[in-house]
């Protein structure tokens, strides 16, 4: 087989398992965070057995984001030595930046922050959990400095073929940058949260009233209810940073074929690349141009301004549809259990049925939105600058895809078994309920026999 | 005085390249050495051993994310070279890295029932990643050759690194255990030394045969002279290890951390070999770091950051190394 297409699917099967637990532990760091602050502040401890509950999903999704993130990293070089070759002078300083500045400050106090509590003061305890937390989000920081540098390149120069850095201020904030990390950001509060009210359902379902239980399904729920306008107002400045800066993307992300004002917004479409149709469409007349235009006559770009050059049309129009409407159902379902958590102090059983799927949401529209971004900027590896098929290493199609094979079996396995530990935890949780042992954090330090004792 | 910049930057970090490399087998030699221990050890004696490296093994591989980063970087000609070459072993030593790295947290949260399995799984990620690694550093002394002679040494070096990880996860134990398990971990070490000993010497011979560019740079004359102190100091310190670990534990648990340290030295040393067969290659025979470097404004503002952070790493390291001082009792995993 094409070793391109197979590279491309082994990229793209190790960064989506990847972002999978990035996007749970940089916002998760920030609850335990909230967790502890809040008992610290009120001493009560149903706070303290929720960040126990909660540090454990953290542990095993950092674990999960550090092997994985080790994979990409030999990635760039088995598989897309050419991408290195053109703009490592660019990349490389930011990937390099990462390490230093977060990786090693998430690794080193993650120790202290999960085996520490007995060890350190309960200050400096807190202390490594911010630092924890704020190395996970400069981490997404960098990453996402790089990939939006990809998508929309600035401040650089090519000099005999390679790219060269010029101005590292206008790489950094190039820009769609501001907009997809406020995105992410946003996109990984959102996981977090359902993930946390998910679960917290599910346990109250198998009969746990627990302070401990509340005091997350309540973080859960309002966090949720709060970050999902924030979000649709974020992505839609996001929407039209991208018609700005790459029209193609929308253009196929709307599956709009041909340039002009009155553009309909299409909810459903099988959309037809050869005939350069649209079947069964099912439209809002002037809908997209309304919405990106802000006026009936608005001029919306269509792929017949681009030949050859705009992504393909099927999976970043799909891909685009999948977010919004998950977005769309976590705002129903994060308002209606806000109001009755609010008003009533109660959780009627089928929608506490409907959120533990829900717990999943966020991962769902996290992949399906950065599927829209990633084909949508293809053929481009970096927009204008490296095509994906000229990165493509020399390994032969056979390596590639027996290697895709039994990363694709481990992936699905390790999915398996962590999606079982967090219900194992979950039920654990709802077992024990307030009863649950804690191990003591003490407000002195080395209260137990620690180094040189 | 002037830098020559361009000439400069490319030493620098072909350096601080080693440097992290030579941190990461020290110190995630210790924790792949005790996951190969483990098929050895019995269940209770396991869980004090994950506490002995639980706040530990995650900022240990970080030095291979940095090892790994920095050639792609500071040399991405290199990088896409050699990571080419060593497509299927760097995929298996992934794979190894990955099973290895979650069992960490699976087997303790795992129902209590499917523990085993996961210790199993620690295991043998444990080993297959150890065995990669020494793979491909066989591979890659050899100028990346994969014809059969080469996988054969490939092979040799493979056993040779993971008997030496063993030494070094015997070593760890010691220090970071007491009663029976110290005193098994003795034995442990004791066998340990003798296979990585033998690998070693086995290495050492064939080396010269495999490659006419290493004899060349170790059998001529003076420089056989000056390099003479690196092979016999490493032997010394091995045969005192091997002595000491018929005195160990001593009175008092004094000492619990030299053979630690010794075989760090013994890493050290022979790592200083290594770089001077290299020198100034960083792909044998084919790129030097100056030819595989990144632009030398890139490779500055790279420097500039590291130069500030790195010390600040190293403290820090060290402060968490310091909250997880002494013995390995009750910390869990849970």
């Amino acid at each position: 087989m094409d070793p391109l297409i197979l590279s491309r699917m082994q990229f793209g099967a190790n960064i989506s398992f990847h972002i999978l637990f990035p996007t749970i532990t940089i916002a998760l760091g920030w609850v335990l965070l909230f967790f502890k602050l809040r008992y610290n502040a009120t001493g009560d401890s149903a706070w303290m057995r929720a960040y126990f509950t909660w540090v454990k999903v953290f542990a095993l999704s950092f674990a999960m984001g550090v092997v994985t993130g080790v994979t990409m990293s030999f990635q760039f070089g088995t598989n897309w030595p050419g991408y290195m070759q053109k703009v490592g002078n660019i990349a490389g300083p930011l990937l390099a930046y990462e390490i230093l500045t977060a990786f090693f400050l998430e690794a080193a106090f993650l120790g202290i922050m999960l085996f520490g509590f007995r060890r350190v003061s309960n200050r400096i305890h807190t202390l490594a959990t911010v630092l924890v937390a704020g190395g996970t989000t400069v981490s997404a920081f960098w990453i996402i400095a790089l990939n939006s540098w990809m998508q929309t390149p600035a401040g650089f120069e090519m000099r005999d073929g390679v790219a060269h850095a010029v101005d590292w201020w206008a790489i950094v904030f190039n820009p769609s940058m501001p907009y997809r990390l406020v995105h992410m950001l946003l996109a990984s509060g959102l996981t977090v949260s359902f993930l946390i009210a998910g679960l917290s359902a599910l346990r109250y379902l198998y009969g746990d009233r627990s302070e401990s239980m509340w005091k997350a399904l309540r973080t859960g729920v309002f966090t949720a209810a709060i970050l999902i306008p924030i979000q649709i107002l974020a992505g839609d400045q996001h929407g039209l940073n991208t018609l700005e800066h790459q029209p193609q993307k929308i253009a196929a992300m709307e599956a709009n074929w041909n340039t002009g004002p009155n553009v309909p917004l299409v909810l459903f479409a099988l959309p037809d690349e050869a005939a350069k149709e649209n079947r069964f469409e099912l439209a809002i007349p002037d809908g997209a141009s309304l919405v990106l235009r802000h006026s009936t006559s608005g001029v919306v770009p269509g792929l017949n301004d681009y030949p050859g050059n705009h992504p393909p049309v099927f999976p970043v129009f799909w891909g685009f549809r999948i977010m919004v409407g998950t977005g769309l159902l976590m705002l129903a379902v994060s308002w209606s259990a806000a109001f009755f958590l609010k008003r009533r102090h109660s959780l009627p059983r089928p929608l506490a049925m409907l959120m533990v799927p829900m717990a999943l949401s966020g991962w769902l529209a996290t992949l399906a939105g950065w599927y829209t971004t990633e084909i949508g900027r293809q053929p481009w590896l970096v927009t204008g600058v490296l095509k994906t098929a000229d990165a493509v290493g020399p390994v032969a199609g056979s390596h590639v895809a027996l290697t895709l094979a039994i990363y694709l079996i481990l992936y699905l396995f390790l999915l398996i078994a962590y999606l079982g530990v967090l219900v194992h935890l979950a039920l654990k949780a709802a077992k024990d309920g307030d009863n649950s042992p804690l191990p003591g954090v003490m407000k002195t330090a080395m209260s137990q026999p620690a180094a040189g004792e | 005085m002037t830098y020559d910049w361009p000439t400069l930057l490319p030493l620098i970090f072909a350096g601080l390249m080693g440097l992290a490399i030579l941190i990461y087998v020290i110190l995630d030699g210790f924790d792949l050495g005790i996951g190969i221990l483990f098929a050895a050890a019995e269940d209770t004696e396991q869980d004090t051993m994950i506490a002995a490296i639980g706040p530990f093994w995650d900022a240990n591989e970080t030095w291979l994310v940095l090892a790994v980063g920095l050639l792609l970087v500071a040399f991405p000609m290199a990088h896409g070279v050699i990571l080419t070459a060593l497509y299927i072993p760097v995929f298996v030593l992934l794979v190894g890295l990955i099973l290895r790295g979650v069992a960490f947290d699976f087997r303790a949260k795992v129902a209590t029932e499917r523990k085993h399995r996961w210790n199993r799984i620690f295991f043998l990620g444990s080993v297959i990643a150890s065995l990669a690694q020494g793979y491909m550093l066989g591979v890659y002394v050899l100028g990346l050759d994969v014809g059969f002679g080469g996988m054969a040494f490939g092979v040799l070096v493979a056993f040779c690194l993971a008997a030496a990880y063993a030494a070094m996860g015997a070593a760890w134990v010691i220090y970071k255990t007491e009663g029976e398990l110290q005193r098994k971990a003795v034995r442990w070490l004791r066998t340990a030394l003798v296979l990585t000993a033998l690998g070693m010497a086995a290495v050492s011979l064939a080396t010269p045969f495999a490659s006419s560019r290493i004899f060349d740079k170790w059998f001529v004359w003076p420089s056989m002279l000056y390099l003479s102190p690196l092979p016999i100091l490493s032997a010394l310190l091995f045969l005192w290890l091997w002595r000491q670990t018929f005195h160990l534990p001593k009175p008092d648990d004094r000492h619990a951390l030299t053979p630690f340290l010794t075989l760090a030295a013994i890493f050290a040393l022979g790592f200083a070999g290594l770089a001077w067969s290299f020198y100034p290659f960083v792909v044998p025979d084919k790129l030097t770091i100056w030819q595989a470097a990144s632009a030398p404004e890139s490779l500055a503002i790279i420097l500039a950051g590291t130069v500030v952070v790195l010390p600040i790493i190293i403290f820090y390291s060290f402060y968490a190394y310091r909250v997880f001082g002494g013995k390995a009792t009750d910390l869990t995993y849970d």
